[in-house]
C-alpha cells in the first residue's frame, strides 16, 4: 500500500550552492506532463518528526477566544519567534524560553482568568453556580475546570491534575472568600501549564505497522487542528480522538473535512500566509514621513490586510489555483486603499482591476512593493529577493563583507532611475554574480514606488520596466506576474512550505520522497490548496513519527574555574 | 578575609600583575553588594548596556589621545558632557577566527559572547548581561529588563541559552510591567501581603510538577528547554516571595505617571522621542530596585532610523552614501552616528540626576555601551567602539581612553564581568578569549 505507484518523472535541480544558478532548496519541481499522468498517484511511505512545539501568540488568543468568546482578548505578544527555514512556525519547535517570557505568560494568564470570572462574563462562561459565592464549591469548580482545562491541555485532565485545580480554587475561595477568586486562580494556573503552552507530540506504536510509531489520537488533534485552524482543537475533534475514531481512515477524513469546511479555517490559511510572506515585518515597517506622506501605520495594517483577504477569497472562497494569484485582477480595497488606488472605497469592498491596468497580481500589492522597499525608495534588489526566497525557495546569499559599496555609488546627478544605478551593480564582478539573479526581478516592479503608489516617471526619466525571471523575458508587470505563475517552483515551494508548517519541521532528504509525491498530486489537483491541506492532513507523513536520535545540546562558551 | 580593604587589595594585585591572584580572594571583594561608598552603606552595583547600530568613523569620532586628557571629536561630540562618567575603549577588534563575517551580526555577538558565531542560524548562547543577572538579579523583581527605542520587540541584544530577551517596545506597556497593578510601592505607608499573591505561590508548585512530569517524556534537546521554563517558574516564585515581603523605603523611587505611546515610525526625532521615555522608565525601574541589569538599544544592528526627507535609512546609507571629497566622510551617516551619542549621553546622564548614597545611582552602575561595527561601511569588525559609564560602585575608575592596539574586545568583556562580581576565569573563545582584567581600569 505504501509504495510509490505510477511515480511521475520529476525534474530534480540542483541545490543551491552560489548566486550563479538559483534552484529550489528541496530540489524538486514538477513537469507537466507528469502532472497529467500522476492522478492515481499513491502515497509513499513517510514520516515526520516528533515535536515539542511552543504554542505562538496568535494560536493562544485564538484558543481562547474559541473557548471563551471573542470577548475575552488580552494582548499576548510573546517572544518572537526565530524564522526558521522561512517559517515561524518552525521556530517554535526550537525556541528556548527566558525567565521574561515565562514571567509574560503569568501576567497574561492573569489577565485571562481574570477576564473570564469577572462579573460581565462568569454566567456565560463558568456555565454554574456555586452554593456559596463566599465560598468553595467542589461541585461546581470540577464542571468548569474540566470542560475549560480539556481544551486547553488538547486532552481530558487526569484524576490528578482535576483534583489539582480542584484543590487549588477551593483553597483560594476560601482564603479570598470568593469562589470565582477561586476559580481565577485555578484557571491561571491551567493557563501557565507547560502541557498548555506547549504542544508536545505523544507517540505511541502504530498497530497498523508494527516497528513504527504515530501519533497518539490526542496529538494528532492538537497536530490538524494548529495546522488548519491556528487553534487548539474544539470539543468535536477531541470526542473524534477520545473515540478513537480519530484513528481510523473514515473517521479521519471526516474530522479534516469537517474541519476544511469550518469557518476556523480562514483563520488557519492566514496564519500560514502571513508567516510564509514575512508579515511579521510590518509591526517594524516604516516610511520616511516626508517622501511618502500616504504611508501611515494604518496603512501599513490595511495592506496586510488586502493581501490575506485576497488570497482566503482566491484559494478558499472560490478555490482558485494557488498560481493564479500572482496573476489576478481581483483583490479588496479599503477606504485607504481606495484613495491610493484612485477608486473610491467606503469600506472594505471587492475591487477588479481594468483591463491594461500593471496592478496585476500580489506582487503590486502595496504589501509586497512596501515590505519589499526602502524607507525612501523602492529596490529592486530586495524585491528580488524577496520573490526568490519567500515564494520560490530559492535563498539568496547575503552581501559579501569587507567591500566598500560606496565605490560603486555614483553621485552624478544625471542618473535617475534605478535601473541605472544597479547597472553599475550588475558590471560589478564582485556584485553581478547575485544582483543579476535579483535586479532584473525587481526592475519590473518598479513603476511601483517605495511605498507600492503607482508611478511613471522615476526623477522625470521614463521608467523601463522590462526583465526577465530565470530565462524567461518580460516587459512589465503582467509579464513579471505570468512567468512567475508558469515557473515550476512556485508550485513546489508553496508545498514545502505548507507541509512544513504542518509538521512543525525543517525539511530534510527524508522528506524528500513525501514533498514529491505532494508535489505531483497538487499538480494532478489543479493546484488547489484545499486540496493541498486535505492531502497533508491525510497523509500518513504526518501522524508517522521518524525514529531519530537524540542530537547533542548546545554548550555556553563561558568556563567556570 | 573580612579585614581587606577591597580597594588596596585591588590596587596592590594589579601593580603586581592581576592574572595571579588567586580567584576567591578577588570573588569576596567583587562579588554582590558594593562596600566603595565612601559612607559605608551597603549600595547594589548594577549592570547596564546600550546599544547603537552602524559603528562610526574612527577619523572623526576616535578622541586623538589617549590616558586622561582627551576630547571628543565631532562625531562623538555630544559625549562631551559625560564624558567624566566615561571610558572609551578604541582599537579593539572582534576576531572571528575563520567564521564567516556576518555582517552587523558576528560584531556584536563576539562582543557580547566572546565567541564568533557561524550563521545567522547560529544563535549566541548568552550575553554577558544575561550571565551577570544570574549573579546580581535574584534578588529583584525583575532579573533584566531589556527595552528599546526602535518600536519592535525584536530589537533585543540579550539572549539567554540561545533565546532572545524580547524588548519593551511601547513605553505604555513597559511602564504598566514596571509600576501597574503589581508594583509594590516601597514607600507606601503600610504593608499587607497580598492573599492572591499567597495562593498564585501555591499554584506555582504544581506547574512546577507539571514541569517536571512533562521533561521525562521528551528527548535531550527538549528537556533542556524545559529545564529553561523551570528556571522561569522559579523566578516567579522568587517575585512572589518579593512581593509577600515588605521592601526597604527607597527616597528616590518616585515613579511618574504612565506615558503615552509615541506613534510608529523611524524618524530620528520619534526615535529619540521613544528613547527618552524608555529612558526615564528605566532608570526609575532601577532606582526602585526592580531590577540590577537592564539593557536599552537605541537602534538595530543594521539600524533603520530615518533623516525625513532623505531617502534611505541608516544602515542603507553607511554603504550607499558617496565620501564627500572634501570632509573625506559621508556626512549623512555621520549625521545618523551624532543623533545615536546624543542619546547615549542622555541615557548616561539620566541616571545622574537620581542621588544614592553620597553620589548618584550612575556611581553605582557599570554601563557597557557597545556597537556592532567599526566603519559599518564596510562591515568592518575592527576598531569597534566600546564605552563604559558610572564607577561601578567605586570599583571601576573614569574619564579614561584605552589604546587596544589591536587586542581583542574580549579583554573589556571579561574585565565588565570581574568588576560586576562573576567568578569566572577567562571569557571568550580562540583569538577572543581573556583571563585577565585591564588593571589600569580598576579603582
Amino acid at each position: 500500500m505504501r509504495l510509490v505507484r505510477g511515480m511521475a518523472a520529476l525534474a530534480i535541480s540542483v541545490a543551491l550552492t552560489s548566486c550563479a544558478q538559483p534552484s529550489s532548496d528541496h530540489a524538486a519541481a514538477v513537469t507537466p506532463n507528469a502532472v497529467m499522468s500522476s492522478g492515481a498517484m499513491k502515497e509513499p511511505e513517510g514520516d515526520s518528526l516528533r515535536r515539542l512545539r511552543l504554542l505562538t501568540s496568535d494560536q493562544y488568543i485564538n484558543t481562547l477566544a474559541y473557548i471563551f468568546g471573542d470577548d475575552v482578548k488580552v494582548d499576548a505578544n510573546f517572544a518572537p519567534l526565530p524564522r526558521t527555514e522561512g517559517l515561524l512556525v518552525v521556530g517554535a519547535s526550537k525556541a528556548g524560553i527566558t525567565e521574561s517570557q515565562v514571567e509574560q505568560y503569568q501576567r497574561v494568564a492573569a489577565a485571562v482568568s481574570a477576564l473570564a470570572v469577572d462579573r460581565r462574563h462568569r454566567d456565560f462562561i463558568v456555565g454554574c453556580a456555586p452554593a456559596d459565592a463566599k465560598g468553595a464549591d467542589a461541585v461546581c469548580a470540577a464542571k468548569f475546570l474540566s470542560a475549560v482545562g480539556r481544551l486547553l491541555y488538547r486532552r481530558p485532565l487526569s484524576d490528578a491534575l482535576l483534583k489539582e485545580a480542584v484543590d487549588n480554587a477551593g483553597e483560594t475561595a476560601v482564603r479570598l472568600k470568593d469562589f470565582y477568586a477561586g476559580l481565577q486562580l485555578a484557571l491561571e494556573g491551567m493557563l501557565l501549564s507547560p502541557r498548555v503552552l506547549l504542544v508536545a507530540d505523544t507517540a505511541e506504536p502504530d498497530p497498523m505497522n508494527p516497528g513504527r510509531q504515530r501519533l497518539d489520537a490526542y496529538s494528532l488533534a492538537s497536530r490538524l487542528s494548529l495546522f488548519l485552524w491556528n487553534a487548539a482543537p474544539d470539543d468535536a475533534l477531541l470526542k473524534a480522538a477520545e473515540s478513537g475514531a480519530l484513528q481510523t481512515e473514515k473517521g479521519r477524513t471526516l474530522a479534516v473535512d469537517r474541519m476544511l469546511a469550518s469557518p476556523r479555517l480562514e483563520a488557519g490559511v492566514r496564519a500560514f500566509f502571513d508567516d510564509m510572506f514575512g508579515f511579521d515585518q510590518f509591526t517594524a515597517l516604516a516610511k520616511d514621513p516626508m517622501i511618502y506622506p500616504a504611508f501611515t501605520g494604518k496603512m501599513a495594517a490595511d495592506a496586510r490586510e488586502q493581501t490575506l483577504r485576497t488570497v482566503v477569497d482566491q484559494l478558499i472562497v472560490k478555490k482558485k489555483d494557488y498560481r493564479d494569484l500572482y496573476t489576478t485582477r481581483e483583490t479588496f480595497l479599503s477606504p485607504m486603499l481606495g484613495a491610493f488606488y484612485g477608486v473610491p472605497a467606503s469600506t472594505w469592498v471587492p475591487y477588479e482591476a481594468p483591463a491594461g491596468d500593471p496592478r496585476v497580481g500580489l506582487l503590486t500589492q502595496v504589501s509586497f512593493l512596501a515590505l519589499h522597499s526602502h524607507p525612501g525608495r523602492s529596490s529592486p534588489t530586495l524585491r528580488g529577493k524577496a520573490l526568490r526566497e519567500l515564494l520560490l525557495c530559492q535563498p539568496v546569499p547575503s552581501p559579501p563583507a569587507n567591500v566598500d559599496f560606496s565605490a560603486l555609488e555614483n553621485p552624478d546627478p544625471r542618473i535617475k532611475t534605478q535601473r541605472a544605478r544597479l547597472e553599475l551593480h550588475r558590471t560589478n564582478p564582485v556584485c553581478a554574480g547575485c544582483h543579476k539573479i535579483t535586479d532584473p526581478i525587481g526592475l519590473a516592479l518598479e513603476h511601483f514606488d517605495g511605498s507600492g503608489q503607482y508611478r511613471e516617471t522615476e526623477k522625470g526619466a521614463p521608467i523601463d520596466a522590462s526583465g526577465a525571471l530565470d530565462n524567461r523575458q518580460f516587459t512589465d508587470t503582467v509579464g513579471l506576474g505570468q512567468s512567475l505563475h508558469d515557473s515550476p517552483a512556485l508550485s513546489s515551494c508553496l508545498v514545502k512550505r505548507v507541509y512544513s508548517y504542518a509538521t512543525g519541521s525543517t525539511m530534510s532528504a527524508d522528506d524528500r520522497t513525501t514533498l514529491e509525491y505532494l508535489d505531483t498530486r497538487f499538480a494532478a489537483q489543479g493546484y488547489r490548496l484545499p486540496a493541498l491541506l486535505r492531502s497533508i492532513a491525510l497523509g500518513d507523513a504526518f501522524v508517522t513519527i521518524r525514529n531519530v536520535p537524540p542530537p547533542a545540546a548546545k554548550t555556553a562558551s563561558l568556563s567556570a574555574p | 578575609m573580612a579585614n581587606f580593604n577591597r580597594r588596596r587589595v585591588l590596587r596592590g594585585m594589579l601593580n603586581g600583575g592581576a592574572v595571579t591572584v588567586a580567584l576567591p580572594l578577588l570573588n569576596c571583594f567583587l562579588n554582590g553588594n558594593g562596600n566603595a561608598l565612601a559612607s559605608g552603606a551597603p549600595m547594589p552595583v548594577r549592570f547596564g548596556n546600550w546599544f547603537w547600530g552602524c559603528g562610526m568613523n574612527a577619523r572623526i569620532f576616535t578622541p586623538a589621545k589617549f590616558g586622561a586628557n582627551f576630547e571628543f571629536p565631532e562625531e562623538s561630540a555630544p559625549l562631551t558632557k559625560v564624558k567624566k562618567h566615561l571610558n572609551m575603549f578604541s582599537n579593539y577588534n572582534a576576531y572571528r577566527d575563520g567564521a564567516p563575517n556576518l555582517c552587523h551580526y558576528s560584531g556584536w555577538v563576539i562582543i557580547k559572547t566572546g565567541q564568533a558565531p557561524e550563521s545567522r542560524t547560529d544563535r549566541p548562547a548568552s550575553t554577558i548581561d544575561t550571565l551577570v543577572a544570574r549573579q546580581i538579579g535574584r534578588t529583584t523583581r525583575f532579573p533584566l529588563l531589556t527595552a528599546t527605542a526602535t518600536g519592535s520587540a525584536n530589537t533585543s541584544f540579550s539572549y539567554e541559552n540561545g533565546t532572545p530577551n524580547p524588548a519593551e517596545w511601547s513605553p505604555l506597556n513597559f511602564y504598566t510591567r514596571l509600576f501597574g497593578p503589581e508594583f509594590q510601592n516601597p514607600n507606601a505607608a503600610t504593608f499587607t501581603p497580598s492573599p492572591r499573591v499567597m495562593a498564585r505561590k501555591s499554584v506555582l508548585s504544581g506547574v512546577m510538577e507539571q514541569t517536571k512530569s512533562l521533561m521525562a517524556e521528551v528527548g535531550a534537546e527538549d528537556k533542556v528547554r524545559l529545564d529553561q521554563y523551570f528556571s522561569g517558574l522559579r523566578g516567579l516564585e522568587r517575585q512572589f516571595d518579593l512581593q509577600l515581603t515588605k521592601p526597604t523605603p527607597i527616597a528616590a523611587c518616585v515613579p511618574e505617571k504612565a506615558p503615552k505611546d509615541p506613534q510608529t515610525g523611524m524618524p530620528s526625532e520619534l526615535v529619540a522621542e521613544r528613547h527618552d521615555l524608555m529612558t526615564q522608565l528605566m532608570v526609575m525601574a532601577v532606582a526602585c530596585d526592580q531590577t540590577r541589569v537592564f539593557n536599552m538599544a537605541y537602534s538595530e544592528a543594521q539600524a533603520a532610523t530615518i533623516k525625513v526627507g532623505y531617502e534611505k535609512p541608516h544602515h542603507t546609507t553607511t554603504h550607499e552614501e558617496p565620501v564627500d571629497d572634501k570632509l573625506q566622510y559621508q556626512p549623512v551617516v555621520s549625521w545618523f552616528t551624532l543623533r545615536a551619542m546624543e542619546k547615549m549621553a542622555d541615557f548616561v546622564e539620566a541616571f545622574t540626576k537620581i542621588k544614592e548614597g553620597d553620589g548618584t545611582l550612575l556611581d553605582n552602575c557599570l554601563i557597557y555601551c557597545t556597537s556592532e561595527s567599526g566603519l559599518a561601511r564596510i562591515h568592518s569588525n575592527d576598531g569597534i567602539p566600546i564605552f563604559t559609564a558610572g564607577r561601578a560602585g567605586g570599583r571601576m575608575k573614569t574619564g579614561l581612553h584605552f589604546d587596544g592596539k589591536g587586542t581583542s574586545h574580549g579583554k573589556i568583556g571579561y574585565t565588565v564581568m570581574r568588576l560586576m562580581g562573576l567568578d569566572v576565569k577567562s571569557f571568550g573563545t580562540k583569538s577572543n578569549e581573556a583571563s585577565s582584567p585591564i588593571g589600569e581600569i580598576v579603582a
